[in-house]
Formats: C-alpha cells, sequence, structure tokens
C-alpha cells in the first residue's frame, strides 16, 4: 500500500516527489512540537540542578559562564542533620513496605483462593478506602495514632498505609491467575495453606510484588502531609518534612543552597530512577492498570 | 464424608477470616474508625475552658457555610480541579502520542516527560519557587527580556493559584501519559493500515478511531486526576501557604489549618465529612456507572 493510492485529496499528489513530503513534514512537526515540550519539562529540574552547582549571584543572573562549585552542599549539608533525615525516611519506607507485603498478602490470597460468606461484600468494602483518602482523614488519624501511643515514631507513619486497598487488590488480581492445578497439586503433596502461599503463589507473583514496591517506595518516600502532622523531632522526621523546614522564607536560606539540599534529596530515587527507568514505567503501569 | 466436607468448609471459613484480620483491623483502626468518629465530631461544639463541647448537630455546618473562607476554598479547588483535569489530560494525551511516534531522541522525551512524576511534591514546589521568585526569578527575568515587568507570580492574589496549578500539571501529566502509552500500544496496527487505506486524514483517524479507544483509560486517568485535585497540596506549604489572603487555598490545606493552627477540630471534621461525601459520590459513579460501561474492555 503506497502513498499514492490514497483516494480523496491524495489523489492531488501523484507526482513522485511530492508523494514522502507530507509524512516527512509531519514527523518534522512532530519532532518540533515534542522537543520543545520535553525540553520545557525537564527545564526546571535541570535549571535546579545547574543552580545547586553555582554561587547565588552567578545562578540568578543566568552567568553561565560562572564556576561550578560545592560550596552550596556544604552550606546545605551543614544547615540540617541530613544524615538523620535520610535514615529515617530509609527507614520508613522499609517499614511502609514490610507490612504492606505481609498485610495484602494474606489478604490477598483470602479474596482470591478462599470461598466464605460475606467475601464480596468485605472486598467492596476494603474498595471503598481507594477513596477515603489516608491525607482527608489526617485529624482523626492524628487522634488515634496518639492514642495508639506511636505519636512521633516511624510506626505512627506508617502503619496507616499497611492496609493498601490498591495492594490487596493487586494481589488478589496476581494470586487469581495462578492455575487451580498448581494449588491443587502442592495440596497434594502435603502442603498447609501457608506453604502453598509461601511456594506457589508468591513466587508466581513476583512481578507484581516487584511493581507494588517501586510504586510503594517512591510513593513514601515523597510522602509530606502525613508525616508532617505526626512528627515533631529531628529523629522520626523524613527528608521530606526535613526539606520543607530547610527550605522555609524564614530560615532566610538562598536559593542555590535550597537548590542543592532539594537536589541532594531526591538523589537517590532519581538515580535510581534513571538506572531503572523501564522498570519503574512498568511498575507504574502494572499498578496502575487494573 | 459428609462431616469431612462440612469440617473442610468450616475450615475455610476460618482460615479466609483469619487472612484478613490484619487488614481488617488496620482498614476499621485508619479508614472506617476515623471516618466515623470524623462525623460525630463534626456534632458537637468546639470545647474550651469555660464552655465544655456540646451537641450542636448541623451547627458546625451552619458556621463553615457561613464562613467566607470556606467559599473561597471551594471555589479556589473547583477552578483547581477544573483546570488541572482537562489540562493534564490532553497534555498526557499529546505526550503518549509524540513518545508513541517515531521521532528521534525518543528515549530522552520519554524521560523528560516521566521525571518530574518521581520528585516529591515539596521538591518541585523548591524548584518552582525558583522561577516563581519576583525580580530574580527565571520568568521574571524572561519576562525582562521581552520588556514586561517584574510580576510577583505567588504573592499576587490573581496569579497564586495559577502558579499553583502549573506545578501540579507539571508533576502529575507526565505519570498519567504513561497510561495513555500503554493504551496506544495495545490498539492494532491493521486500524492505522485500513484508515490509510480508506485515505483518512491523520487527524480523523486520531479522532475516530485512537481518541474512542483509549477512552476507558481517559476515565481512568480522570478519575485519579480529580483524587489527585482534592489530595495533591503540598506544595502549597512552600509557594504559597494558602496565601495572598486565601487567594490559592485549597480544601485540604484549609482542613489542616483549621485542624493544626486554630486548633478547630469540629470545623475541621465537618470539612473532612463534606470531602468524604464527595469522594463518596465520586466512587459510586466510578463503580456503578463506569465500570459497567467499559466492561469490554
Amino acid at each position: 500500500m503506497s502513498d499514492a493510492v490514497k483516494s480523496g485529496q491524495a489523489t492531488h499528489y501523484v507526482m513522485a516527489p511530492k508523494r514522502s513530503f507530507r509524512p516527512r513534514l509531519t514527523l518534522a512537526l512532530d519532532t518540533l512540537g515534542a522537543w520543545t515540550l520535553a525540553i520545557v519539562w525537564i527545564a526546571p529540574l535541570l535549571f535546579a540542578v545547574w543552580a545547586a552547582f553555582h554561587s547565588t549571584s552567578d545562578a540568578v543572573n543566568f552567568n553561565l559562564a560562572g564556576a561550578w562549585t560545592l560550596d552550596n552542599f556544604r552550606t546545605a549539608w551543614d544547615g540540617a542533620p541530613w544524615l538523620r533525615y535520610f535514615f529515617n525516611t530509609f527507614l520508613l519506607v522499609t517499614v511502609v513496605l514490610a507490612g504492606q507485603l505481609v498485610v495484602t498478602t494474606l489478604a490477598g490470597y483470602a479474596f482470591a483462593q478462599f470461598q466464605f460468606p460475606g467475601r464480596d461484600v468485605l472486598f467492596i468494602i476494603v474498595l471503598l478506602q481507594l477513596f477515603i483518602l489516608p491525607e482527608v482523614l489526617i485529624v482523626e488519624n492524628y487522634v488515634m495514632v496518639s492514642r495508639l501511643g506511636m505519636f512521633d515514631t516511624v510506626f505512627g507513619i506508617g502503619t496507616p498505609y499497611w492496609a493498601s486497598a490498591f495492594g490487596i487488590f493487586l494481589m488478589r488480581q496476581a494470586f487469581k491467575s495462578v492455575p487451580k492445578e498448581l494449588d491443587e497439586a502442592a495440596r497434594i503433596e502435603g502442603c498447609s495453606w501457608f506453604g502453598v502461599l509461601w511456594r506457589v503463589y508468591v513466587p508466581s507473583a513476583k512481578p507484581t510484588y516487584l511493581a507494588y514496591a517501586l510504586v510503594s517506595v517512591s510513593t513514601h518516600w515523597n510522602n509530606f502531609l502525613w508525616p508532617l502532622i505526626v512528627t515533631n523531632s529531628e529523629t522520626t522526621r523524613p527528608l521530606t518534612v526535613g526539606l520543607s523546614l530547610f527550605g522555609a522564607p524564614e530560615s532566610g536560606v538562598n536559593i542555590s543552597v535550597i537548590s542543592a539540599a532539594t537536589i541532594m534529596s531526591i538523589a537517590p530515587l532519581l538515580i535510581a530512577f534513571l538506572l531503572f527507568q523501564r522498570q519503574f514505567v512498568q511498575a507504574f503501569l502494572r499498578a496502575g492498570i487494573k | 464424608m459428609n462431616d469431612l466436607a462440612r469440617y473442610e468448609r468450616r475450615r475455610r471459613i476460618m482460615y479466609g477470616w483469619m487472612l484478613l484480620s490484619p487488614a481488617l483491623i488496620l482498614l476499621s483502626l485508619f479508614a472506617f474508625i476515623p471516618s466515623a468518629m470524623t462525623f460525630w465530631s463534626s456534632l458537637f461544639s468546639r470545647g474550651t475552658r469555660r464552655n465544655p463541647s456540646e451537641f450542636v448537630g448541623a451547627g458546625n455546618y451552619e458556621l463553615l457555610f457561613a464562613d467566607p473562607t470556606f467559599s473561597k476554598v471551594v471555589v479556589n479547588n473547583l477552578i483547581y480541579a477544573g483546570v488541572t483535569i482537562p489540562v493534564s489530560i490532553i497534555i498526557a494525551l499529546a505526550m503518549a502520542l509524540w513518545a508513541n511516534s517515531k521521532i528521534p531522541a525518543r528515549g530522552f522525551v520519554r524521560t523528560a516527560f516521566f521525571t518530574p512524576t518521581i520528585l516529591p511534591m515539596i521538591a518541585a514546589a523548591n524548584i518552582w519557587l525558583f522561577f516563581y521568585t519576583p525580580g530574580l526569578g527565571v520568568l521574571d527575568q524572561i519576562g525582562a527580556l521581552f520588556g514586561f515587568g517584574s510580576v510577583n507570580w505567588l504573592g499576587r492574589p490573581e496569579t497564586a493559584l495559577w502558579a499553583v496549578i502549573i506545578v501540579t500539571i507539571w508533576k502529575e501529566a507526565g505519570f498519567f501519559m504513561i497510561f495513555y502509552l500503554a493504551a496506544l500500544q495495545t490498539i492494532p496496527p491493521d486500524l492505522k493500515e485500513a484508515a490509510d487505506i480508506e485515505g483518512a486524514s491523520r487527524w480523523t483517524y486520531t479522532r475516530r478511531i485512537v481518541l474512542p479507544l483509549l477512552m476507558p483509560t481517559t476515565i481512568f486517568v480522570a478519575v485519579n486526576a480529580l483524587i489527585n485535585s482534592v489530595k495533591l497540596i503540598d506544595h502549597l506549604f512552600i509557594l504559597t501557604k494558602g496565601g495572598p489572603s486565601d487567594a490559592s487555598k485549597l480544601v485540604l490545606y484549609y482542613i489542616w489549618e483549621l485542624a493544626f493552627s486554630y486548633f478547630d477540630r469540629p470545623q475541621a471534621a465537618a470539612l473532612t465529612v463534606m470531602v468524604l461525601l464527595v469522594l463518596g459520590i465520586t466512587a459510586a459513579i466510578k463503580f456503578i456507572i463506569l465500570d459497567r460501561r467499559t466492561h469490554y474492555q
């Protein structure tokens, strides 16, 4: 099928040289549009990186010839207990993910492979939580966490996210696709329900676990409002909250130093993303499309 | 034999509940009980040392409706949703169509679109702060090249909300793009060939074939964008703190402020109940109407 066969207005282009002109023009326009948007989209980040390595006066004057420096990073690093914040965030995402994996695996398994009365109603109740956002319930969750004695602890920040409806849903889908025969074979071999879960279901859902883990870690690495509310000390505060305090206008830090602190705190996740981009995108996709 | 079957059945019921119990306990503690408590505490007045808290029925809601800040934040949030949802959907779609076409350096283009998604909102706000700063900021410097004067983007009531909206769109469009990208890759190439044979223009092909096939994705993305328009407020803490004079204050930020700055929990609770209602209606529409209609996928 060549372009010349196109009916309608295409018959005007029967002459040979013009045939490939239109597709090439569209491609050129597409490229122009895509590149422009891509540059606009990435520019703020690139600019922040550039500013972080230059003195404030060079940065605000766009002095492209200005000398590169690490001074901003030094100033930023000395301005707040970053190592502690990094450790807190690391601990937080670990605690959240570990809890989520246990809770959602058990619940997903129950919903996928166990028949019992009330199961479908329960499933709908669980799905409701997709819309009762933890972010909206900050006031009463704060009361609850305080009552449980978990205020200003990593568990105070983490436990409300353990029973993630979204995770339960994902695990249920993954476990549902495991062939029944495998399950039965394992049972005949004498596996307990836990043995079946551990030896048959969990290994077969590995891609889902990976996807869920990536989404969970990047969500909680970036989470801000809830940690802001339930922490009030250096020993539990995660990076995002630390960064917001550091960058507060009241503290009078200049823009290059703020950029340095920002780049510093997003660097681990950003580098991981750039290295494993395909996996990240696949993970978000798998997690999003049900 | 019958006894054995009954025993087996009972055992499975027990296991089922046992497996679900951690999730159910946690969901009750951090979702259902707090929701009920929110409703309950929205019915009582704010207790002070002299006047202990008492039952006021709809009193808190009446107070809220009389509060000018309330109507301001609701209008702001409607604008926020009304702009961020369609604009990020359209940009996401354009990004996906481009990222799916055979342009040079496609990998770079995809990375550029997607990268803002993995940044924390706080970091995004810090980065954009640099753009919006009056006089020194990037926007003003670009404006100065064209002879515009300095504008305090974040400090003026007319522009503050828009500055916030732009950051949100920047943050979420790339995320929505990947869903469109995935959907585009499932469209069979024969459709494009058939359209070419019929002489359909690219625009007709996109409008009549691609867009309808992307409808389920659009619904999915729209629901997500709607939820984001309620919960994406972190950048307000850096950029505007809801100011100037509430010009960029959104509902969730106001809930936070009522509860943790003004210590007015009943008012915060009443506002939370309204947000939960809106989310509940959204959930109902999603589950009952949309999921039924998109079954064919």
